[in-house]
Parts: structure tokens; C-alpha cells; sequence
């Protein structure tokens, strides 16, 4: 089971910004997208992830085996760290609310409120999620920002022990995660040409 | 989706989430009502049901655009929308722990605000019986109006306007039974039609809030 993109192409906002994107991650690989901002790395991420419909081509993934971690973190602040995780991992039908408190250090805050955690706390907390959830296809956005340089460390951990378990990882980041096995893409050569289709049920609604 | 009913009602329970500000809506709009037409017990008592059923609709109204707004917000109706939970589940879920939070306090609150109004003693049952059939009908249709006004900016306004229209129908029958209760007649025409109207809206409309959501989300 890989996950494997053909001749993927993506628009925002009707207007196509990536084509004949094609790339295939197998088990145990993660996949760096790179590119300057506005290329449209989320636009892909989101179209992977299922969220949005492609304009073309096609994305061959199980989406019963994805997790996908996008710019906000989806926090309850009313809920404990705890509760947090807990309810994700209820949803997954899992139970590695503690193996995730410990592979991002929160075990220490685990019954504050998340709406009382810091920036990078909260993104700690939002990346703890994927370990929750189980799945082995991790398609993340942006997953370092307001990261640290040791949280990030701790980030590169996971993602290795996650990939070491036969796991796939398809990241969008613009630092360096210090996973040297990670293949890179620059996602600027697919950038679209073609101008925008004539979108007569867009201009009408 | 036991999961997601214990977070909401969690969260609409916790500090921050208004629970009590439908009751408390509800509760000033039935103390204005003598100050507006007069505290004569007579005039009060005919009027009970019907302005009883539209305190409560206005105050169902109110909570309605924090029933995904939040989520939207936070990202986790992203999250949701990638999770093992069907849409529909989550869209039913969350009608449901609305209810749980907003139409379920109304019921059990208007007996009491009946009072206030000198309800006449054969019309609280009926009240009650009529609340209790038509408030899920104005979950699910909010819910609608939530899901098609998610992600705009300010978007309370539009969905009233959207919703109150779709209201009309429970409005018409709930209050129907509960007036014909108050006055003693036989109601189980209208109940039977409140019953009708909402067993549909819960039947059919999870599918178009899910659709729609899913069209929003892109």
C-alpha cells in the first residue's frame, strides 16, 4: 500500500496552481515538499488528504490509512490536554493517548487546559495527535511552526519511529528537519500554465 | 461518535461554551412580554403558548452559528472531515448534542416560565409534549443553516434569515398544539404533524448538511 500521485493537478479558488504532479512514497520513506509560499504545498496536502477534489489526474491513496495535520491544530482550549487526545483517540478507535504524551514531552501537562499551553506547546499537542490516531499515512502541513529547535528534534523523532514502523510521512516545511532520509520535492516545476478554465458555475453561483 | 456527543456536550457545559445563554434569552423574553401587552391574567393566558413557543425558537436561534463555527475555526472540522466518522454521523452528532445542550433546557424551562404567564392548568402538558416533539426539528434545520453559513465571516445574520423561513412549518404546528392543549381542545392533529416534520428533518437532512459541509470545507 503506497501512496502513489499521477498527473495531479490543483486549483484554489478556481484558479490552477500546481500540474502534472506525480510522486510516490512507499512504506518506511517520507516525502519533504518544498516550495516559496503560495506555490500551493496546502492546496496539494488538502487535495491528498481528500478535502478537495483534484482538477485532474489522480491520488492513489487509502484514505482509511491517512492522518492529516493541517496549519491549525483543531485544540478544544476548554479541554484538557488529556481530554484532548483522548477524544481523537476515541474517534480512531486507539488507545496511544500515553505513547503520544510521551514522544512529545507534554506527559507534564497532560491535565492543563490546552487553552493555557503556549504556541509551541499547542503545536506539540497537535502533532501528538498523529501518533494518536495510528494511521500510517501522515500527510502534514507546516508541522514545525513555532517549534523550537528541541521540539523539533523530538518531531524528527517521531517521524523516524513512525517510518520505522512501516509508516509514510508526506511533510510540507521549509526548515530542516534533520531527517536525512527524507527524499525533498520542490513542488515549483509543477507550476500551472494553463490560465484559469472558464468556470461558468463558479461566475454564476 | 459517543466521542464526539461527550466532547460537545463537554464543551457546551464548560466555561465559554453558552450553555446558559439560551435559557437566559429565553427567560428575558418571556419576562418582557407583560411589560409589552399589559399584565392583565387574561389576555396573558391566551397568548402563553404561542409566545412561549417563539421564546423558545429565538432562543434555539441563538446558539445555532456556534455549532461548527467553533470547529471551523480551531481546525478541527478539517481534522473531523479526514477522521474514520462519516460526515453524517458527525453532522447528526452534533445536531444532537445541540439539542442536548439548548432544546432540552427550553422544554424543561417553559413549564416554569408558563407560569409567568398564567398558562391555564390543562396547558402544560401540552406545552411540554409539543417542545418535546418540535425543538429536535429546530436542531436539525440549524444545523443545516450552520453547515451552509460555516467559514463565513460574521455569518450569524445570514443564517437567521436562512433558518427562520425553514422554522415556519414547526413553528405553525407546535404552537397550534400547544394553544389548542392551553384551551382544552383535542391537539393530536398538530402533534401528529410536529412529529411528522421533525421525524423527516432528522431522516433527511444529515445527508444535505454533510454535503454541504463537505462543499464548504474545500
Amino acid at each position: 500500500m503506497d501512496l502513489v500521485v499521477t498527473d495531479l493537478a490543483v486549483a484554489r479558488g478556481g484558479v490552477p496552481v500546481l500540474e502534472g504532479v506525480g510522486f510516490a512514497v512507499a512504506a518506511g520513506e517520507a516525502l519533504i515538499l518544498r516550495g516559496p509560499n503560495g506555490i500551493g504545498k496546502t492546496t496539494l496536502l488538502r487535495t491528498v488528504a481528500g478535502l478537495q477534489p483534484p482538477l485532474a489526474g489522480r491520488v492513489g491513496l487509502d484514505r482509511e490509512a491517512m492522518a492529516y495535520a493541517g496549519h491549525a491544530d483543531g485544540i478544544k482550549a476548554t479541554l484538557s490536554v488529556r481530554e484532548n487526545l483522548i477524544f481523537w483517540a476515541d474517534v480512531f478507535a486507539t488507545d496511544r493517548v500515553d505513547a503520544a504524551l510521551a514522544a512529545f514531552e507534554l506527559a507534564a501537562l497532560a491535565d492543563r487546559l490546552a487553552g493555557n499551553l503556549s504556541a509551541g506547546q499547542k503545536r506539540r499537542l497537535g502533532l501528538a495527535r498523529m501518533v494518536v490516531t495510528g494511521r500510517p499515512v501522515w500527510v502534514m502541513d507546516e508541522p514545525t511552526v513555532s517549534l523550537d529547535v528541541d521540539a523539533v528534534a523530538m518531531f524528527a523523532a517521531a517521524v523516524r519511529a513512525h517510518l520505522g514502523q512501516g509508516g509514510m510521512a508526506l511533510l510540507a516545511t521549509h526548515i530542516d528537519l534533520g531527517l536525512e532520509e527524507a527524499r525533498v520535492l520542490d513542488v515549483g516545476q509543477f507550476r500551472a500554465r494553463a490560465p484559469a478554465a472558464d468556470d461558468f458555475d463558479g461566475a454564476f453561483l | 461518535m459517543k466521542a464526539l456527543l461527550i466532547r460537545d456536550l463537554r464543551l457546551g457545559t464548560r466555561a465559554g461554551g453558552g450553555f446558559g445563554l439560551g435559557l437566559a434569552f429565553f427567560l428575558i423574553v418571556v419576562v418582557l412580554v407583560p411589560f409589552g401587552v399589559g399584565p392583565e391574567t387574561g389576555r396573558l393566558s391566551v397568548i402563553a403558548p404561542g409566545i412561549l413557543w417563539l421564546g423558545a425558537l429565538l432562543a434555539c436561534l441563538l446558539s445555532l452559528d456556534r455549532i461548527f463555527a467553533l470547529d471551523w475555526e480551531d481546525g478541527s472540522l478539517d481534522l473531523l472531515a479526514t477522521s474514520p466518522l462519516p460526515m453524517e454521523a458527525a453532522v447528526s452528532v452534533k445536531a444532537l448534542a445541540h439539542w442536548l445542550t439548548t432544546g432540552l433546557p427550553l422544554v424543561l424551562a417553559a413549564p416554569v416560565l408558563g407560569i409567568l404567564l398564567s398558562l391555564p392548568a390543562q396547558g402544560y402538558v401540552p406545552l411540554i409534549l409539543s417542545l418535546l416533539l418540535g425543538t429536535p426539528a429546530l436542531s436539525v434545520v440549524g444545523t443545516f443553516g450552520a453547515a451552509l453559513t460555516v467559514g463565513l465571516k460574521r455569518g450569524g445574520l445570514l443564517l437567521s434569515l436562512l433558518v427562520l423561513p425553514l422554522y415556519v412549518p414547526t413553528l405553525i404546528f407546535g404552537a397550534e398544539a400547544a394553544r389548542r392543549g392551553a384551551e382544552g381542545m383535542d391537539n393530536t392533529t398538530p402533534l401528529v404533524m410536529l412529529a411528522g416534520i421533525t421525524c423527516g428533518t432528522i431522516a433527511l437532512l444529515p445527508f444535505a448538511s454533510a454535503a454541504v459541509l463537505r462543499v464548504n470545507l474545500r
